[in-house]
C-alpha cells in the first residue's frame, strides 16, 4: 500500500511540472506547427532566472515567502525577454518552411541557448533553496511528502485550468484555436496571425519558464538540464498527440507513472520505459491519444 | 471491335458520408476508343478516374481490365497491368529536369531496379529523349521542371504517363490551365503521340470544341451518375446532359 | 534488389562513356585516399586520430544523406552506430575475434540485422513523425544499455587494440593503421555511395522525395525504395560505430543518446545531399570545432555549431556541396 501511495505521488509530483512544460510545447507545435527542440532551453533558463531572482530577493532582505513570487518574475521576464526576440529574430524568417527545417532550426537555437546559458550563468550548480521549505511537511501514514511537491500539482492544475479557460472560453481564445485549425483560414477572415504567433509562442516560452523556475528549487540547476527535459517532453506530446491539451495531460500523468513506476518496482526499466510507450503510441496511434494533427503516412 | 473490352466497369458506387461520388456506373472501354468524361465540377468523373486507377476503392461494383478483376488492386499494381494516368495539376518531380523526369518514369514502370547502373547510361538516355522528342520536349530536356510554364508541365506530365506504353490511359483535364491558343496544337500533339497504338484513351474534359474534335465517345456524368453515353453529338445533344453539363445555349 | 553488373560482349560508345565515369570515380577514390595516407604519414598524431574519428562519424551522416535524398531526416541514428559499436567491442571482448575489419563488418551486419525489423515500417513514416520514431527507439536503446550492468551500464567498458590480417598493430604505428583502415573504408563506402546515388534505384530515391505519389503512380514503390535507404543507413552507421570504438577504446551508452544523433544530423544538413565528399569535409569540420574547443573556447563552440546552422539552412539549403555541385547534378 505504502509502495503505491509512494509510485502515486511521485508519479503525481513528476508528471506535474512535465505537464507545464509539455502544454507549452505542444500549444508552440499547434499554432506554430514547430516542434521546438529549444523548449527544453527556455526551461532551463527559466531555472537559471530563478535561482537570479531568489537571490537577489534574498539579498532584498524580502520575506522567504516571497521567494514565490520571484519563481513567477522569473518566468515571467524570461518570456518577455526571450520570446520576441525568437520569434522576430529567428523564427519568422522560416515560417511556412517544412516542418522538419523548423525542428532543424530549433536545434540550432538548442545549441545556441546551451552556450548562451553557459556564457551567463557559469558552469558550476546553482541551488535556489529557499523555496522548497516553505509549505512544510505532509505526513501520510509513515511517509512524509514536501508540502512543495503537492504546491507544485496544485500550480499544474491551475496552469490547466487557466490554458483551457483561456483557449476555450475567451475571445481571443478562440482566435488562436481558430489559427490551430488552419491558419490560412484564419488569415483570410481578418484574424491578425502573426500576433497569434506572438501570442502563442509567448505562452509556450512562458509555460516552460515556469516549468524550470518551479522546478529549480527541487533540483541542482546546472547545464544540460535542458537536454533530458526535452526528450521527455517529446515523449509526453506524441503520447497525448500533437497540439492536444488533453493529450498533454494525460501523456504527463502516463510518463510521470510510468516513470515512477519503474523507478520503484521496476528499476531497470525506468530509463526507457517512457520512450518505449512513446516508441509504441508512434508506431500504432501515432497521432497520439487525442490527435489534432494527421501523422504523414503512406 | 473486339469481344472482350479493355475496359468494364460494372455497378461502381462511391460515398462519401451523405455525399454519392457514383452511383450505379457501368462504362466499358475497348481498344483504340477515345472516350471523353464530360460532367459539371462535382459530377463524379475524377472519382470514376479514381476509381478506375485504384486511388479509391468502390463501395459496391467491380472493374475489370482486360477481363481481369481489378477492384481492390493499389495504384502501382495496376499501373503494372498496363494502366497510366494524367494529372489535372501536373504531378512530377520540381526539382529534377524534364529528362530526369522521364527517366524516373521509366524506372518506375521497370520491374528489376540496378543500384549499380548509371540512371543515365546511354541506353536510357536514347529511349528518354525519344519520349521527348514524340512530344516536343527535346529542347527543354536539361531544364528545371520548376522553372517551366504551365502547358509544358501539362504535356511532361502526360509524357511521363505514356512511357509505360500503357494499354489503357485515363487524362485527367489535359488541356486546363493551357491557354486557348495551346490547347488544340497541345491535343495534336497527344493524339499524334498515341499513333496508331490500340490504346484506349478516357479523357476528362470540359472544353466541348475539344470533345467534338478528338472524342470517338462520350459518356456524361452528373450527381455521381453516368446520364449520356455513347457518338458525341447525340449526346451532347441529349436534353438531359444539355441541362446538367454544356447548358442550353449549346 | 537486383544488382546488374553491366556485361556486354562488344562495348558502345554509351558503355565506354559509362566507364570512363566509373573509373574516374575509382581513381579519384585511390587517389583521394592515397594523398590521405600519405599526408597521415608525416601529419601529427592528434590530426590522424582526429580524421580518424571525422571519417568513422561521416559515414553515420553519410547514412543519414541517403535517407536525406528520400525527403525524410533520421533523428535517431545514434541507435545503429551504438549496436556497431558494442558489436565490435562485445566481439573482440567475448569471443577473442580481433581483426580491424571483421570487426568493423560485423557492426555494420549487427547494425543491419537490429534495424531491419523497423524497416518496413519506418519506411512508411515522413516528417516529425519519422524523426520522432528514430528518435524514440535511439533513447529505447540508450536506456536498454544504461540499465545492462553485463555492458557496463552507463560506464561502458573498455576495448584494447584489433589486429589487422592476423597481424597485432605495433605501438607506434597503431593510431596510422587504423587511420588507413577507417579512411580505406570511408573511401570505399563514399565511392559506392556515389555509384547508388547515380543509379536507377538512387534516381528513384530523388523522385520518393520530390513526388512519392507520383512514383507510385508510374508503377514505382516509395517504401521499398526508403527500406532499402534505412537498411543502407543503418549498414553505414554500424560500420562508422565499430571504427569509432576501435580508434576510441571505450564505448558507453552515450553513443545512442539523441545529442550523439543530433551531431551526425548536424554534420548531414551542412554537407547536403549532392556531394558525398562534402559529408566528410563537413564531418571534419565539426572535429576541428569541437577539439580545439575544449582548449579555446570550451563555452561557446555549440554557439558557433548553431550559428553556423542557422546561416547554411538560411542561406545555402542545399548544404555546402551546392557550392560546388551543379544544381542538376544530383
Amino acid at each position: 500500500m505504502n509502495t503505491i501511495v509512494t509510485i502515486l505521488v511521485d508519479g503525481l509530483t513528476y508528471a506535474s511540472w512535465l505537464f507545464i512544460v509539455a502544454l507549452g510545447l505542444t500549444l508552440v507545435f499547434g499554432v506554430l506547427k514547430i516542434l521546438n527542440i529549444a523548449h527544453g532551453s527556455f526551461y532551463a533558463v527559466g531555472a537559471y532566472a530563478a535561482a537570479s531572482f531568489t537571490a537577489w530577493g534574498a539579498s532584498l532582505k524580502w520575506a522567504p515567502a516571497l521567494s514565490l513570487v520571484m519563481l513567477l518574475l522569473a518566468a515571467v521576464a524570461v518570456a518577455l525577454v526571450l520570446a520576441p526576440l525568437t520569434e522576430r529574430g529567428l523564427l519568422r524568417y522560416f515560417y511556412g518552411r517544412d516542418e522538419v527545417l523548423l525542428v532543424l532550426v530549433t536545434y540550432a537555437l538548442f545549441l545556441i541557448m546551451e552556450d548562451l546559458t553557459k556564457l551567463i550563468w557559469g558552469p558550476l550548480p546553482y541551488y535556489v533553496s529557499e523555496p522548497y521549505g516553505l509549505f512544510g511537511n505532509v505526513e501520510m501514514g509513515v511517509q512524509s511528502w514536501v508540502g512543495y511537491d503537492f504546491a507544485l500539482v496544485a500550480l499544474a492544475l491551475l496552469v490547466g485550468v487557466v490554458v483551457w479557460w483561456g483557449l476555450n472560453r475567451t475571445r481571443q481564445g478562440k482566435i488562436v484555436l481558430a489559427v490551430i485549425h488552419s491558419a490560412e483560414v484564419a488569415s483570410s477572415m481578418g484574424v491578425n496571425v502573426s500576433r497569434v504567433y506572438m501570442l502563442a509562442f509567448s505562452v509556450g516560452i512562458f509555460l516552460a519558464a515556469l516549468g524550470g523556475a518551479f522546478t529549480a528549487p527541487m533540483i541542482s540547476v546546472q547545464p544540460g538540464l535542458s537536454v533530458g527535459v526535452i526528450i521527455v517532453s517529446f515523449a509526453v506530446v506524441i503520447i497525448g498527440g500533437l497540439g492536444s491539451i488533453e493529450g498533454a495531460a494525460i501523456g504527463a500523468l502516463i510518463v510521470g507513472l510510468a516513470r515512477s513506476f519503474a523507478v520503484h518496482v521496476v528499476p531497470v526499466a525506468e530509463l526507457f520505459s517512457i520512450y518505449v510507450v512513446m516508441a509504441v503510441v508512434l508506431m500504432f496511434r501515432p497521432e497520439g491519444l487525442f490527435q489534432r494533427t494527421q501523422a504523414r503516412k503512406i | 471491335m473486339s469481344a472482350e473490352l479493355l475496359l468494364q466497369a460494372s455497378g461502381l458506387g462511391k460515398r462519401f458520408g451523405a455525399v454519392v461520388a457514383a452511383a450505379d456506373i457501368n462504362v466499358g472501354v475497348a481498344a483504340g476508343e477515345r472516350v471523353s468524361l464530360i460532367g459539371s465540377n462535382g459530377a463524379g468523373k475524377t472519382t470514376f478516374v479514381n476509381m478506375i486507377t485504384g486511388y479509391l476503392k468502390p463501395d459496391e461494383g467491380e472493374i475489370r481490365f482486360d477481363g481481369r478483376d481489378v477492384t481492390a488492386l493499389s495504384p502501382r499494381d495496376i499501373t503494372h497491368l498496363g494502366v497510366a494516368r494524367s494529372f489535372q495539376i501536373p504531378q512530377l518531380c520540381a526539382e529534377l529536369t524534364v529528362l530526369d523526369n522521364v527517366l524516373v518514369a521509366m524506372a518506375c514502370h521497370a520491374r528489376r531496379l540496378s543500384a549499380w547502373q548509371p540512371a543515365r547510361r546511354a541506353d536510357a538516355l536514347a529511349r528518354a529523349d525519344a519520349v521527348l522528342e514524340r512530344f516536343g520536349l527535346g529542347s527543354q530536356r536539361a531544364r528545371r521542371v520548376a522553372e517551366l510554364p504551365g502547358g509544358v508541365r501539362k504535356l511532361l506530365d502526360i509524357a511521363m504517363a505514356m512511357t509505360g506504353t500503357p494499354r489503357l490511359l485515363l487524362l485527367d483535364e489535359p488541356t486546363s490551365g493551357v491557354s486557348a491558343e495551346e490547347k488544340f496544337p497541345m491535343m495534336e500533339t497527344i493524339m499524334t503521340a498515341l499513333g496508331q497504338a490500340p490504346i484506349g484513351v478516357l479523357f476528362v474534359e470540359h472544353d466541348m470544341d475539344i470533345v467534338m474534335r478528338y472524342a470517338t465517345r462520350v459518356v456524361a456524368f452528373a450527381g455521381g451518375r453516368v446520364i449520356g453515353d455513347g457518338d458525341p453529338a447525340a449526346v451532347l445533344g441529349a436534353d438531359e446532359v444539355r441541362h446538367h453539363v454544356t447548358g442550353h445555349l449549346q | 534488389m537486383a544488382v546488374v553488373v553491366n556485361v556486354s560482349p562488344a562495348p558502345d560508345a554509351g558503355t565506354r562513356a559509362k566507364d570512363a565515369g566509373r573509373s574516374r570515380l575509382l581513381l579519384g577514390g585511390l587517389g583521394a585516399f592515397a594523398l590521405l595516407a600519405v599526408a597521415g604519414w608525416f601529419g601529427p598524431r592528434w590530426l590522424t586520430f582526429l580524421v580518424t574519428m571525422a571519417a568513422a562519424n561521416g559515414l553515420v551522416s553519410l547514412g543519414i544523406v541517403c535517407l536525406m535524398r528520400g525527403g525524410v531526416v533520421p533523428f535517431g541514428q545514434g541507435m545503429v552506430f551504438a549496436v556497431g559499436g558494442y558489436a565490435a567491442a562485445l566481439i573482440y571482448n567475448k569471443l577473442g575475434f580481433t581483426d580491424a575489419l571483421g570487426l568493423a563488418l560485423a557492426g555494420g551486419a549487427l547494425a543491419v540485422a537490429v534495424a531491419a525489423p523497423f524497416a518496413p515500417l519506418l519506411a512508411r513514416y515522413r516528417g516529425i513523425f519519422f524523426a520522432m520514431l528514430t528518435l524514440a527507439l535511439s533513447m529505447v536503446t540508450y536506456g536498454l544499455l544504461m540499465k545492462m550492468d553485463a555492458l557496463g551500464g552507463s560506464d561502458g567498458f573498455n576495448m584494447s587494440r584489433p589486429t589487422l590480417l592476423g597481424q597485432a598493430l605495433p605501438d607506434a604505428h597503431a593510431g596510422y593503421v587504423l587511420y588507413l583502415v577507417t579512411l580505406g573504408i570511408a573511401t570505399l563506402m563514399a565511392v559506392l555511395a556515389r555509384i547508388y546515388f547515380d543509379s536507377t534505384r538512387g534516381l528513384i530515391t530523388l523522385a520518393v522525395r520530390e513526388n512519392e505519389l507520383r512514383v507510385e503512380y508510374l508503377g514505382g514503390s516509395a517504401r521499398r525504395a526508403m527500406m532499402l535507404n534505412f537498411l543502407i543507413a543503418a549498414f553505414c552507421g554500424g560500420l562508422g560505430g565499430a571504427l569509432a570504438v576501435m580508434s576510441l577504446g571505450h564505448i558507453d551508452p552515450n553513443f545512442s543518446f539523441w545529442t550523439t544523433s543530433g551531431e551526425f544530423v548536424f554534420v548531414a544538413i551542412l554537407a547536403g545531399w549532392q556531394s558525398v565528399a562534402a559529408v566528410f569535409l563537413s564531418s571534419v569540420a565539426l572535429e576541428v570545432v569541437r577539439s580545439f574547443s575544449s582548449a579555446y573556447f570550451p563555452n561557446s563552440w555549440q554557439l558557433a555549431l548553431g550559428l553556423f546552422l542557422l546561416f547554411v539552412i538560411r542561406f545555402l539549403p542545399r548544404g555546402i556541396g551546392s557550392l560546388w555541385m551543379k544544381r542538376d547534378r544530383t
